[in-house]
């Protein structure tokens, strides 16, 4: 599986619903998502990528699309 | 050591449903339920200040006390730039020449001037803790806000020798690189980054408590009661959630007065106070998060 596509996987999970086709569609402005979700979606892809989020990064607009989180994971295993 | 002697609080009278701000801010009544677990909060034609003085009066009241050498006043809301709250109150207790501070951080100020009142109850020996809020000026038309601010006060009194709790353990945190997620400027509805807040107080609120737990040497099921700052009651079982623990021990009366920002803890405090209170060597949790942010958590010890 691509970073993206395991990425697609965990915001499933936590969403239970249809993802925007896309990647770039912001998660919350579509109702995919809202804003007691999101700490859930962060403990999980930190689980799902054996990660730590630091404080630092506690940014919504970093785990705002599936584009946007992929982008974040992807840069943090770097 | 110090120990928490009385609570005390007021709510002011008139009361505004999710069916009167549903019609206001162009929203649906259960939508406002779903989202913060509020059915109904309080706005005052009072004064920051004259609540303030009615939540201390009734915490007085309750201690049977009468003399108190510091007063710590927590308001994010008032109505001036300077002079904050703090003064007018202990004035109008007939508390002239008492030292008066002012805490304007907003929600965690409560937890803060407790924690300070505790350092402080040594030196100065009966602290009055007072947090007053007049939110609903603040909340604006945007219906994210909107819906969640209500007035009120709460206040309590510590003591450096005696009382129902003693004050076991605390800690505090600030970091201020969120300082624009939350904020009220003056002549400005409140501006708040809901994400932000919530991502950012999940996981600090349960990491303080459990800090303070940690050093205590408490599991979290061995609290008795939580009584946090009462923000929205999502957060409040996202909390519980993290920490493993009941939501029922979280203390909540969100749903009837929404969210009264740094009142709301005391307020809740001095309704659990009188509904079942503390228990001989039972642990008992504060905790608060808020704009700043600053947050923390304090563990109280049932006398």
């Amino acid at each position: 599986m691509t970073t993206q596509e395991r990425v697609q996987a965990v915001v499933s999970k936590i969403a239970q619903k249809p993802l925007p086709a896309d990647p770039e569609e912001s998660l919350f402005e579509s109702g995919v998502l809202d804003s007691f979700a999101l700490p859930d979606m962060v403990t999980e892809l930190e689980k799902e990528f054996a990660m730590k989020v630091p404080d630092s990064d506690l940014n919504p607009r970093k785990f705002d699309s599936l584009a946007r989180i992929t982008h974040y994971v992807e840069s943090s295993a770097a | 050591m110090a120990f928490l002697r009385a609570f005390g609080s007021y709510l002011p009278a008139r009361i505004v449903t999710n069916a009167e701000l549903a019609e206001r801010l162009g929203c649906d009544t259960s939508w406002i339920l779903n989202v913060s677990g509020i059915s109904e909060r309080r706005y005052a034609s009072e004064s920051v200040a004259e609540m303030g003085v009615l939540a201390a009066q009734d915490c007085l009241s309750r201690a049977g006390a009468s003399s108190v050498g510091l007063v710590i006043v927590s308001s994010g809301s008032s109505e001036r730039r300077f002079p904050g709250p703090a003064a007018e109150i202990a004035s109008k207790l007939g508390l002239a020449g008492v030292p008066a501070l002012d805490v304007p951080m907003a929600s965690a100020g409560s937890l803060f001037a407790l924690a300070l009142g505790a350092e402080l109850a040594a030196s100065h020996g009966q602290v009055l803790i007072v947090a007053t809020e007049k939110m609903s000026a603040a909340a604006g038309i945007d219906k994210n806000t909107g819906i969640l601010f209500g007035d009120g006060a709460g206040a309590c009194l510590v003591d450096a020798k005696r009382g129902i709790a003693k004050l076991a353990r605390w800690t505090l945190h600030s970091d201020g690189a969120n300082t624009d997620a939350l904020r009220l400027e003056f002549g400005e509805p409140l501006h708040m980054d809901g994400g932000a807040v919530i991502l950012h107080a999940s996981r600090k609120v349960p990491s303080a408590i459990r800090e303070v737990l940690d050093h205590a040497g408490y599991p979290a099921a061995a609290v008795g009661a939580f009584l946090m700052h009462q923000a929205n009651q999502n957060l409040i079982v996202r909390i519980a959630r993290a920490l493993e623990v009941a939501p029922e021990k979280f203390f909540s009366n969100i749903g009837r007065y929404g969210n009264t920002s740094s009142a709301s803890m005391l307020i809740a405090a001095a309704e659990w106070n009188a509904q079942s209170g503390f228990k001989s060597g039972e642990p008992v949790m504060f905790a608060a998060f808020g704009a700043g942010f600053h947050w923390g958590a304090l563990l109280a010890i049932g006398s």
